[in-house]
């Protein structure tokens, strides 16, 4: 399972590691404090659930055959997160760096462009909103 | 025929309810079930075109025939990360 209500544990993604594993790369989103312009106090994450699950090990599964011997593990987290929590974990083991380096900037990139989850950001005024990466705000594209 | 239809996040706003069984006459494709909920519903016409859609979980296209006992959702943009 990809998806997790729980605060997202490494142990289990890095247990993958194999003996012949030289390089192990990690990313983790964290919930910022602000976002364009505004502060941010709070983020619901809302997901597609079987639809996430699938598209996230349709990408793990297509970048281990793009980067042969690597291995790519994913853990979205949905439900409500403070800031700084960890929304998203990507572990890419290899051989060697170049490939882990790769392998998990295609996962995290290819996770945000493809997989059914949305995010609701709550602010201090209990104000809020679902976040829109399509709307031509700079800083959700980085 | 029935099919069950999904709503997230905007679209669930919008909708006011999660999901719902619904009909449709055989031979519906998705482009067309999209223009009977915007004509019900306008809110969900953010833009012009048709958001990305998904049958049985998987992204499919306009075109795409709906059979009986689909599950359907239309996706607002993704932003998960």
């Amino acid at each position: 399972m990809h998806l997790t209500p729980e605060p997202i544990d490494l142990a289990p993604l890095l247990a993958g590691v194999r003996p012949s594993d030289g390089g192990v790369c990690v990313f983790l989103g964290v919930v910022r404090d602000n976002h364009a312009g505004r502060e941010t106090r709070s983020i619901e994450y809302q997901a597609y659930g079987s639809m996430a699950e699938s598209e996230m090990e349709k990408i793990a599964r297509a970048l281990e055959r793009e980067w042969p011997d690597s291995l790519v593990a994913i853990r979205h987290r949905v439900g409500l997160l403070a800031v700084g929590e960890a929304s998203v974990a990507v572990v890419a083991s290899a051989p060697h760096r170049a490939e882990a380096f790769a392998a998990c900037r295609a996962a995290i990139d290819r996770i945000k462009a493809t997989v059914p989850i949305w995010k609701k950001e709550f602010h201090p005024d209990g104000s809020s909103e679902w976040v829109d990466p399509t709307r031509g705000d700079s800083s959700t594209a980085r | 025929m029935t099919i069950r239809l999904l709503y997230f996040a905007t679209f669930r706003d919008v909708a006011g309810r999660d999901g719902e069984d619904r009909r449709v006459a055989p031979g519906t494709p998705v482009s067309a079930l999209w223009r009977e909920l915007v004509a019900e519903m306008p809110g969900l016409a953010r833009t012009g075109s048709m958001p990305p859609a998904a049958v049985n979980c998987e992204y499919t296209g306009p075109d795409t025939v709906l059979a009986d006992g689909d599950e359907v959702a239309f996706l607002p943009p993704v932003a998960g990360g």
